[in-house]
């Protein structure tokens, strides 16, 4: 893993008091994460496969001395399965553990996108519309430019993450 | 240069608040957890103020008094004691010993402080 | 300066806690009626830093309780009253009540106050038991007052103070000025010094004081306040405070102190200029904020831990990095300026560098190690009470416990050690009566020991009791199921059957051994830390039983497997060999699984790609890969891997800190290369395996 892989993410002036999020490109779909939860962005690497655990855990990485596990939203989100590309990136997100302390997960998306400010008049709640993504893990949607950006929610994410049981 | 004071408790939390305490305050502040280990300190440098807790194991804190102020350059040295309420008889036997006054314990930082001074001044 | 105390905190409940230990193993100790002043002083004093430090901390509730221990025990130190097993034994009550306040105090909850206020009640009981006391002479202590009160209702404008210090007061550390100065920041003030018991220069003694001096404040401040500035001199000098009347009263109707009239001129009277700048009154606001700041980190610092570490730990481990430093830049100033003809010097850098890192390594380790006696000294007491509850007389002698071990380590053996020391007390030690019949001495003895062997730390609880009953165990077995009633075994292989869940050959399950946590849960706690549990017993003279376990938990020895292109680690520990098999050790038993044979034994074979779903992986014919033979509480088996690649001591990482427990696994690692490695739970995987076999009989042999 070397350091060029690693992109770290400058503190963007927050001029507008607004929330930002970092979107991403997920099977020609963009989606959001809050940009204060984004830990790090790296380029895909290999991962050390665990055991026994669901298809989408592609496995853990060393994250400096961590261990962080790694999964495919294409995966977790039962999305067609894509081949990882020079563009595909983990991007390692962290959020506080309910039983104390803070969890960090890396999820392995298509691509980066950008950076968007949504006040959070502007976050709609999210319908009930069928999407890929369970209605659990979506914190709501936004319209960015005129199209709609679906935004996670990472605490979920890491919740259902340690639920969902691997030798099952 | 800043007053040195020789702060001796054998209980750590006693002697890091008192420590800090005195810090903050810009003293000088050498700490020892009992009466042997002062008085080594005491003999091998001086310092302008000892605050001592009383019941300590290896050399109590009467003892401590009685043996600095013996000492020519303990002579006039404010020496004080942390002492409880209940132990007016303690107090007693630290004058006796020849000690300064006493910090009735539980003291806050700010009691300490003025005490401290008090006798500096 | 706002002050925050709940900074310290955290050290007073650890070294309150320490004391609570100090307490209890002192009162433990102690022989009423003939007990040992210094192990008195030793509890008194851990009961008087308990006391002083929560009331400077603000746990006026443990400082009021400890308040009562502390005077019942100051009455045993002085000789006031005797040491009597009543006294004694409520004494270690409340120091459990204490220990339970002190624990609500640190997480922020609320104590049992109905079992503090029973307690209280019994510490003042034996407190008020006259009889115990050594009966002293009245010494009521009655604050003496050397000043005058202050007459009638008419409220004084102002007080007159004469202070006549005797000579000595200087060599107490006092200084007559600072008094007068504290008094001049009480309130607007004028004073007179009196010279007239100045000697000739020649019988001066300069470090005498006779100098006097007459004071006047000029407000009508509160009495105590002038007292507590003569408080620590009130019996190094003469002073009298008077009020001063209004005009309106009578001031003949107070007695006035003769001026002294042997002043000679004017000049005799030198008035002091005393002004200091007022003591700074802090704000009392100031003062509950800091309060409740206190309160809410109280809460949050309760779970938090830390570890004491011995100062020649840390010296060590600065020299340590000093070492490290100077190889740095020994190497840094190579790099700058390299040339071939230097290799050897750079070689040298290199493998002094890494000689550093490991003894670094070494030393960082060793500061998580502390004596087992923290682990122990829970031993006295339980076996104290549990004794007298089982009407049982024994003695525990503990060796060993100055021996280390990672932290961690005493964390988690501390419940398997006391469900073992129990089984001891239990069944293993006989009543006075059996005993004497059998012709031993009455008192039965628990050994307890601990002992480095190797990169190990032995832990020993060795009775001399009854030893194990063989055929009862046996015929249990038999009756569970787990052996048949004409198979041969060993005593080992007997003993070792106790270890099977819901194995108990109690003949009634008692409270103290309780039901349901078997040896079984011993056994399983003490492989998940890595270690192994044997037992040694000989009829009718008694039984041991031998905890091993790995010094610390932070780094393993382990073994590199290969499967496919995975890697993966195995605790040397758990290895008994590697061996490649050929045709005829192999043994396809009808309903009993893949099995092979080493030496007399037959042993499952598990196949890791199997269990681990591995796709790509070189070899399917057992003889073309490698067997790793491994053992897991109790069991044996062999692992089918591709390749061994090599040994290696790795730190251990959680998995669980960001994922979860994955059966077979016990955490990862980071290899030379920085990818991670996972590292192979032996008896978990042994239960994969038979989840894995599923219904077929490949479980059964497993278990057998």
């Amino acid at each position: 893993m070397s350091q060029d892989n690693i992109v770290a993410l400058q503190a963007v002036d927050d001029e507008d008091a607004g929330t930002q999020y970092l979107t991403f490109m997920l099977a020609d779909e963009q989606y959001g994460l809050n940009i204060l939860q984004v830990q790090e962005i790296r380029g895909w690497e290999q991962v050390t496969r665990i055991p026994n655990a669901p298809a989408y855990l592609r496995g853990v990485i060393n994250l400096r001395g961590t261990i962080v596990p790694v999964l495919d939203l294409r995966r977790r989100f039962d999305m067609p399965v894509a081949e990882y590309t020079k563009e595909t990136v983990v991007i390692v997100v962290h959020a506080a553990d309910p039983a104390g302390g803070e969890r960090s997960l890396g999820l392995v998306v298509d691509a980066v996108s950008d950076v968007l400010v949504a006040q959070d008049d502007d976050v709609a709640s999210t319908p009930d519309f069928g999407a890929n993504v369970p209605t659990e893990n979506i914190l709501g949607l936004v319209n960015a430019d005129g199209h709609m950006v679906m935004l996670l929610d990472v605490g979920s994410l890491l919740e259902t993450d340690r639920a969902v049981g691997g030798d099952a | 240069m800043a007053a040195s004071i020789l702060a001796v408790d054998d209980s750590a939390s006693m002697r890091q608040m008192v420590s800090f305490t005195l810090k903050g305050a810009g003293y000088d502040v050498v700490e020892a957890a009992d009466g042997v280990q002062a008085l080594n300190i005491a003999k091998t440098r001086a310092v302008n103020l000892v605050i001592t807790d009383v019941n300590m194991p290896n050399m109590d804190g009467i003892a401590l008094i009685r043996e600095l102020r013996a000492l020519s350059s303990y002579k006039f040295t404010p020496l004080l004691m942390l002492t409880t309420e209940s132990s007016p008889e303690k107090k007693q036997q630290g004058k006796a010993a020849g000690a300064t006054g006493w910090i009735v314990k539980p003291f806050n930082p700010e009691q300490l402080l003025n005490t401290v001074k008090k006798v500096l001044s | 300066m706002s002050f925050d105390m709940a900074q310290f905190h955290q050290v007073f409940f650890e070294e309150s806690f320490e004391g609570l230990d100090i307490m209890e193993s002192g009162l433990l100790d102690m022989d009423p009626g003939a007990a040992d002043a210094e192990a008195i002083n030793a509890i008194f004093r851990a009961a008087h830093s308990i006391k002083g430090g929560s009331g400077t901390f603000g746990f006026m509730n443990v400082s009021e309780f400890t308040h009562v221990m502390e005077t019942l025990l100051d009455e045993m130190r002085d000789g006031r009253r005797q040491v009597t097993g009543d006294a004694v034994n409520v004494l270690l009550q409340s120091v459990d009540v204490l220990r339970d306040m002190l624990t609500a105090a640190r997480d922020g909850g609320e104590p049992d106050e109905e079992r503090v206020t029973a307690q209280r009640a019994d510490l003042d009981r034996v407190l008020a038991d006259r009889d115990a006391g050594v009966p002293v002479g009245d010494a009521p202590e009655v604050e003496g007052s050397t000043s005058a009160e202050s007459p009638g209702d008419v409220q004084p404008i102002g007080w007159r103070i004469v202070f006549r210090p005797h000579q000595h007061l200087m060599r107490t550390g006092n200084d007559p000025l600072r008094i007068i100065r504290e008094l001049g920041s009480l309130a607007e003030m004028s004073a007179e010094c009196d010279i007239a018991e100045l000697p000739d220069l020649e019988s001066l003694e300069p470090e005498d004081s006779y100098l006097s001096w007459n004071l006047r404040l000029h407000e009508p401040i509160d009495k105590a306040q002038i007292d507590d500035v003569f408080e620590w001199v009130e019996d190094d000098c003469d002073f009298a405070v008077i009020p001063v009347m209004p005009d309106s009263y009578d001031p003949a109707a107070t007695a006035q102190p003769a001026e002294p009239d042997t002043a000679t001129a004017d000049t005799d009277k030198v008035p002091l200029q005393a002004a200091p700048p007022p003591v700074e009154r802090r704000d009392t606001a100031d003062r509950r904020k800091a309060d409740e700041r206190r309160k809410h980190a109280g809460g949050a610092t309760g779970a938090s831990s830390s570890i004491r570490v011995d100062i020649h730990k840390i010296d060590t481990l600065i020299n340590m990095v000093g070492e490290l430093v100077i190889t740095q830049s020994m190497l840094g100033m190579l790099g700058d300026d390299f040339q071939m003809s230097r290799v050897e010097r750079l070689k040298e850098g290199l493998a002094q560098l890494e000689r550093h890192t490991r003894e670094l390594q070494e030393s960082v380790m060793r500061i998580r190690m502390v004596p087992i006696s923290f682990s122990f000294s829970r031993f006295p007491r339980l076996v104290h009470d549990l004794s007298q509850k089982l009407g049982k007389k024994i003695e525990l002698k503990m060796s060993g416990e100055n021996t280390e071990v990672d932290k961690t380590v005493i964390e988690k053996i501390g419940d398997p050690l006391v469900h073992l020391v129990r089984n001891s007390l239990d069944h293993g030690i006989e009543t006075p009566e059996e005993r004497a019949a059998a012709g031993k001495p009455e008192t039965g003895t628990v050994h307890l020991a601990a002992s480095h062997r190797g990169g190990n730390i032995v832990i020993e609880i060795r009775d001399d009791g009854r030893g194990l009953p063989r055929d009862k165990i046996f015929a249990k077995a038999v009756e569970r199921g787990l052996v048949k009633a004409d198979d041969h075994l060993s005593d080992k292989e007997v003993y070792d059957l106790i270890f099977q869940p819901g194995f108990s050959t109690a003949e009634q399950v008692s409270d103290v051994s309780g039901r349901g946590v078997g040896m079984d849960v011993v056994r399983r706690n003490i492989n998940e830390l890595g270690g192994a549990i044997e037992i040694e017993s000989t009829p009718g003279e008694g039984s041991a039983i031998v905890v091993r376990l790995p010094l610390t938990l932070a780094i393993l020895d382990g073994q590199t497997i290969r499967i496919g292109d995975e890697t993966y680690i195995v605790p040397l520990v758990s290895i008994i060999e590697s061996i490649q098999i050929d045709d005829s050790m192999l043994n396809k038993v009808a309903g009993r699984g893949e099995t092979f044979r080493l030496r007399e034994e037959y042993l499952p074979i598990v196949r890791m790609h199997e269990v681990f779903g591995i796709d790509e992986h070189d070899a399917d014919e057992l003889t073309d890969g490698i067997l790793v033979v491994v053992e897991g509480e109790g069991r044996k088996c062999g692992l089918f891997v591709d390749d061994l690649l090599g040994q290696q001591q790795v730190v251990i990482k959680s998995l669980e800190a960001n994922y979860r427990k994955v059966e077979g696994i016990s955490g990862a690692t980071i290899l030379g290369d920085g990818s991670v490695a996972l590292i192979i739970d032996i008896p978990g995987l042994m239960r994969l395996a038979k989840q894995h076999a599923g219904r077929s009989d490949a479980a059964m042999a497993l278990t057998a």
